[in-house]
């Protein structure tokens, strides 16, 4: 306080801001982490290792790490080529409608995973999917065709919805990669295949490895896929276990234990992954950006255009239009199982779940609340932390940088564990079956995105701006707001939105800390298909796929007017 | 038959003709200048030249081989035409080393290990590059980069050497010192080269001969001296040099130009004179000042550039640039004073 006297009211508001931002990153995600290491690693007050190895080492433990590593792996082979792939066909070929296909390529993105997951086991599951009784009835098979409930099935469905984080990369790369680099290595002589491989591909390295660690970093924390189809096959990975340990012996110290210990594994192999992802980018950034905006060279694909063509359509169909339809078509039967004719149909589920049934009526309401509420609080309290991060010089400021860093290596899974340690009243609040433990957890959650936007907008504002506001008079709050804040509204809108819609959807999190009446859309989806209810929770997963689309494009129309204006 | 033979190469992009029906042939170790402003089609020549784009007419020979032609639809591949490239931004490949860039065409083609790395060597030392082979050509300036492209290019013994505005990444102490490399490596390798560029000066100093290109048309080609000194038209005479134009009526022998009639300077082809007005051309230190007599005009501004006196003087409403050797005291602003056209040219005014 005497510091602020001295040098003036600037250095107080710099403290205050400074502090305020260390307590919120603290409370929300630092303790909570700290709580599981503490968990892990602190037994009987004495710090253990031993027996960290030893839960480690328990079969149903082991188990998990090794089935989260063969998923993980999986899925990011297949992910990457798929991208890889994809992305090389609508930059550096005449393929037709290559514009279209680019935007329905990232699609999966928008929808979550869990429900495509639940569609493909509506289809592909052994005994009663769609599909397996398709192919029993027309060829009198005796047996399934194919099973969904196995690895190569889980990384499968994984595959289409997180392969558009390589294809992003990779064709954003490919765009803006100079044309001359690969026709000088044709006028030296190479040919086309040549020159993919020895100058092409080298140089979009770094954004293939980037996208498939960001792949791995997903498919390793990733619940929902895993535990719609592995749970009945007895495959769980890190999350799903964690999930099963924790709310099915609802909180025995051993399976806390289990546990934190495996939430530990999933931090370290995080923070292992993204420091292995920002060394690919550090080191690997060639200046491969066109200097002339030319349009590069396209391979004629000649005889195989409309067979690549045609390709693409089918994959979109099968794994994009499929699934959708049959979440829809599902949701409108009077009976699961029942074939798809007019007198089987119906639309009384939707009514239903919208107007009559309390339990998804909570739901979507719940979803809708804890979206906006995570959204707003979240979005400010990264404004707030990113200023200080970006903009200020202040003493004290590497420990904030520090705890900046841990919103983008926790795990939704670990949160959720994180606070249910935290918030249960052992700490003399209790906030457990409450909206609030979930709220906590989604701005925790979601403080990454929120960084993310804000700084990158604020790093944009450049220190002038500010210096000059001063310079003609204004204090450090009016520049503040009739300067900063203008400048950096839309990376505030766009923290709003990054949090919003997927915190409609979200599953990992809330599936472990959802009480009785606070289910979210996700937790109603999942349940009510573990339950049995199919038809139900396809209608409902047909209504948040609805509103997510519908969020998704009034959000798009938004940014559109927003950069016009 | 000239070494190469460009014969009515035209290229269209939807509407626009970015080249019209050129001809060109280039001599064996004869360097061409390809010179005009932005967007006249300088680049897509090069590119038709090079395999990278077809022809919408015409046909391109070198060594009486047909290379690229419309009507057979006959495109040999860039890759195996046996020409070096040079691209205006480098295009040197970031994750190789600099060796490894000009080792890499050898070694596509095959070549024994000891003579990729002796030619590659030998294009090194060539290039001044020889000390840094193993640098990643990140760690170069522009003007290293470009050596290396260079030394790519040069490695591959090509035929035929493009270069597609090579210097203008450059700072411009290094655009000089490099235009003399690329001249002494020519002169050493005897290769054909053509050069595109839209600064004269470059084009002067390097080529043999210099195309100017206006909109896709060829304007003139000739030997820089013929382009300076007899242009073909009113363009060529604005793109090379300073340029001073005087619109003036042709009447009754005499031309009338600020409500004035004189003698012209220089009789007027026929064709100009039946049209009743032309252009009147001159470089502004072709045009000196009379007290008596001359053109008369008005001083409107002055400015000492270090060698030489700037004037811009009116003649009615026209406005003519005029330079004088700093030693001549010239009349001061606002003054009037005559101008005597030293070496004048007339163009039709319908250009
Ligand atoms: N791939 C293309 N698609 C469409 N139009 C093109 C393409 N390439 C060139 N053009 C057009 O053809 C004309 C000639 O372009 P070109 O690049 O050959 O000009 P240039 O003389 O090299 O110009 P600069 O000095 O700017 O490099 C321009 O009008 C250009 O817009
Ligand atoms: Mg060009």
């Amino acid at each position: 306080m005497t510091a602020a006297v001295n040098r003036g009211s600037r250095v107080g508001t710099s403290q205050i801001l400074l502090g305020l931002s260390i307590a919120i990153l603290v409370i929300v995600v630092a303790v909570p982490v700290l709580l599981i290491f503490l968990n892990a690693f602190w037994v009987d007050g004495a710090f253990n290792v031993a027996d960290v190895v030893k839960v480690l080492r328990e079969p149903d433990t082991y188990q998990a790490l090794v089935n989260s590593l063969i998923l993980a792996s999986g899925v990011t082979v297949t992910g990457t080529i798929v991208g890889t792939f994809f992305a090389w066909l609508v930059t550096r070929t005449d393929l037709p409608f290559k514009g279209t296909m680019k935007v329905l390529f990232l699609v999966p993105f928008m929808l979550p995973s869990f429900i495509g997951a639940l569609a493909w086991k509506m289809l592909l599951s052994p005994r009663s999917g769609y599909i397996n009784r398709m192919f029993m009835d027309v060829f009198g098979l005796d047996g399934p065709v194919f099973d969904i409930y196995t690895y190569g099935g889980i990384i499968l469905v994984e595959t289409m919805y997180l392969f558009p984080f390589v294809f992003i990369q990779v064709a954003g790369a490919l765009e803006r990669m100079d044309p001359t680099l690969e026709e000088s290595a044709r006028i030296s002589g190479a040919n086309l295949f040549t020159i993919t491989r020895r100058i092409t591909i080298p140089l979009v390295m770094p954004s293939i490895l980037s996208g498939s660690l960001l792949i791995m970093l997903y498919s390793m924390a990733h619940f929902g896929t895993v535990a719609v189809l592995g749970i009945e096959a007895g495959i769980y990975n890190i999350p799903t276990l964690i999930y099963e340990k924790i709310h099915q012996s609802a909180g025995s110290f051993a399976s806390i234990r289990t546990g934190t210990v495996l939430a530990t594994v999933l931090v370290i192999t995080a923070a292992f992954i993204l420091w292995l992802q920002n060394r690919v980018l550090s080191r690997g950034k060639y200046q491969i950006i066109a200097g002339k905006s030319f349009r590069p060279t396209q391979l004629k694909l000649r005889g195989l255009r409309v067979p690549l063509l045609l390709f693409c359509i089918a994959y979109i169909g099968f794994t994009i239009v499929l699934p959708t339809a049959t979440i829809f078509m599902v949701g409108a039967l009077k009976t699961y199982g029942l074939p798809f004719t007019a007198e089987n149909m119906t639309f009384y589920n939707y009514k239903f779940i919208l107007f009559e049934w309390q339990l998804t009526k909570d739901a979507i309401w719940n979803s809708i609340s804890l979206g906006l509420a995570a959204a707003a609080i979240t979005m400010f309290a990264g404004v707030i932390i990113s200023y200080v991060i970006v903009k200020m010089k202040v003493r004290g400021k590497g420990i904030l940088e520090f705890l900046g860093m841990l919103p983008f290596s926790v795990p939704g899974s670990v949160i959720a564990l994180g606070v249910i340690l935290a918030w249960s009243g052992k700490y003399g609040v209790n906030l457990y079956n409450t909206v609030w433990i979930i709220l906590v957890a989604y701005i925790a959650r979601y403080m990454a995105f929120s960084l993310k936007a804000n700084s990158a907008a604020l790093e944009q504002v450049h220190d002038s701006l500010v210096e000059a506001a001063r310079a003609s008079g204004a204090t450090m709050w009016q520049a503040l707001r009739d300067v900063v804040v203008p400048l950096v509204r839309p990376g505030m809108v766009a923290a709003f939105f990054l949090i919003f819609l997927p915190a409609l959807r979200e599953l990992t999190v809330s599936v472990m800390l959802y009480g009785p009446t606070t289910r979210t859309i996700g937790v109603a989806i999942y349940t009510l298909s573990e339950d049995g209810e199919t038809v139900y929770s396809a209608a409902l997963a047909g209504i948040a796929l609805v509103i997510i689309v519908f969020g998704e494009s009034v959000i798009k129309r938004l940014f559109k007017v927003g950069r016009k204006g | 038959m000239a070494y190469i033979e460009l014969e009515d190469v035209t290229k269209r992009f939807g509407v626009v003709t970015a080249v019209d029906r050129l001809n060109l042939s280039i001599e064996q170790g004869e360097c061409v200048a390809m010179l005009g402003p932005s967007g006249c089609g300088k680049t897509t020549t090069l590119r038709m030249f090079a395999g990278f784009e077809d022809l919408d007419g015409g046909e391109i020979r070198v060594g009486k081989r047909i290379i690229s032609s419309k009507k057979t639809h006959y495109y040999l591949p860039p890759e195996d035409r046996n020409f070096g490239m040079v691209f205006q931004a480098f295009a040197v490949w970031p994750h190789l080393t600099v060796y490894e860039n000009v080792a890499f065409p050898l070694q596509i083609r095959k070549l024994p290990k000891a003579e990729v790395q002796a030619r590659a060597e030998e294009a090194l030392k060539h290039t001044n590059l020889f000390h840094v082979r193993d640098s990643s050509p990140e760690d170069l300036s522009g003007g290293g980069k470009q050596r290396v492209a260079l030394a790519r290019a040069l490695a591959i013994r090509p035929d035929v050497m493009l270069l597609d505005e090579p210097l203008s990444s450059l700072d411009p102490h290094f655009r000089e010192e490099m235009r003399f490399e690329i001249k002494d490596l020519q002169r050493r390798f005897n290769h054909s080269i053509l050069y595109v560029t839209h600064d004269q000066s470059e084009a002067m100093a390097l080529s043999d001969r210099i195309l100017v290109m206006r909109l896709g048309v060829v304007q003139q080609v000739g030997t820089p001296l013929e382009i300076y000194g007899a242009p073909a038209n009113r363009f060529v005479f604005e793109f090379i040099g300073l340029s001073s134009f005087l619109q003036v009526a042709l009447r009754d022998g005499r031309m009338e130009v600020g409500g004035a009639s004189y003698a012209p300077p220089l009789p007027p082809p026929a064709e100009l004179v039946v049209q009743g007005g032309a252009w009147l051309a001159a470089r502004p230190n072709e045009i000196a000042f009379t007290a008596e007599g001359g053109v008369r005009a008005t001083v409107l501004r002055k400015a000492f550039l270090g060698e030489v006196m700037d004037y811009r003087v009116a003649v009615g409403d026209a406005e003519v640039r005029v330079q004088t050797s700093r030693r001549d005291p010239g009349p001061a602003v606002g003054e009037a004073c005559g101008l005597v056209f030293e070496r004048p040219r007339w163009y039709p005014l319908a250009e």
